[in-house]
């Protein structure tokens, strides 16, 4: 019994980390895309400025 | 998350659910192996996930070099990566499961031996991969890598049906006299391993998507990087 045991707990702890390390990757990505993108919008604004 | 994707993950969610209650509580006792044999379950479909996995990133290889668009080498990258996490489960659970049925934790059996080749050879495809620089350059490397990368999917399976081997084959006759843990199959086995591979391959799917989007995402980046440094 107890080598069921180990096997069900590698199967869902490495599921559960996995899951969770790809959570934290997604959500630290879309935060950095979301800084860039913010730092680059006043300069948008003014490239607009000048067109006018 | 849209609300495609929340049916998607509750489905995937509940036939784990139904899965692992069928293992315990409907799935009958083996009479040689006692409760270990449970482990089966859960290794034959780690293991079909991984290999499926390794089919997709097939598919996404010939894709990209049929196409250059960079979403099929995103999908056959993210593939690897998953079939590889899989295919680890697959070798931990078989391992746990030979100590008390071969008295050993690992043996250099053929098909032990193949599974460890394919191991490697996609470990390789990550650390290779992410050593080349150019994005292009990368892709095709990667595209290529995942060809020829795949024939140690067949030979792995072929590996117990062809040669002689203690690994046993439960689906599927096995021409190897040798085989230890051999059992048959009753109704309720095979109703329990049926559901147990199509929620694995319900859980491959959602990780597979979850990998993706982190490498869409990542590759957004990179690019906005690179146009920030040109500008």
């Amino acid at each position: 019994m107890g080598y069921l045991v180990a096997a069900y707990l590698v199967f869902w702890g490495v599921t559960f980390f996995y899951v969770l390390y790809l959570l934290r990757r997604q959500r630290a990505l879309e935060e950095r895309i979301a800084r860039l993108r913010a730092r680059f919008n006043p300069e948008e604004g003014e490239e607009r400025d000048e067109l006018r | 998350m849209r609300a495609w994707e929340r049916i998607w993950l509750g489905a995937t969610i509940a036939l784990m659910i139904l899965a692992t209650l069928a293992v315990f509580l409907y799935a009958p006792r083996e009479a040689k192996m006692g409760d270990v044999q449970r482990i089966f379950y859960f290794h034959i479909s780690t293991a079909w996930s991984g290999f499926l996995a390794f089919a997709v990133a097939l598919i996404g290889a010939i894709a990209y070099l049929r196409t250059r668009s960079a979403r099929w080498d995103q999908l056959s990258h993210a593939a690897v990566e998953v079939g590889l996490v899989l295919l680890t489960m697959a070798i931990v659970t078989g391992s746990l499961w030979a100590r008390p049925v071969w008295n050993t934790w690992w043996t250099w059996d053929p098909r032990l031996t193949t599974t460890t080749i394919t191991w490697v050879v996609y470990l390789a495809h990550l650390l290779l991969r992410n050593a080349v620089e150019n994005p292009e350059t990368r892709a095709r490397f990667a595209a290529v890598y995942a060809i020829v990368a795949f024939v140690t999917v067949p030979i792995t399976y072929l590996s117990a049906r062809l040669l002689r081997t203690i690994h046993p084959i439960v689906l599927g006759p096995s021409v190897s006299s040798e085989a230890q843990g051999q059992f048959g199959l009753t109704p309720r086995m095979v109703h329990t391993m049926v559901l147990s591979l199509i929620a694995w391959t319900l859980l491959f799917s959602v990780l597979l998507w979850m990998r993706y989007r982190v490498q869409r995402a990542q590759e957004t980046l990179e690019g906005i990087e690179a146009a920030a440094e040109e500008a």
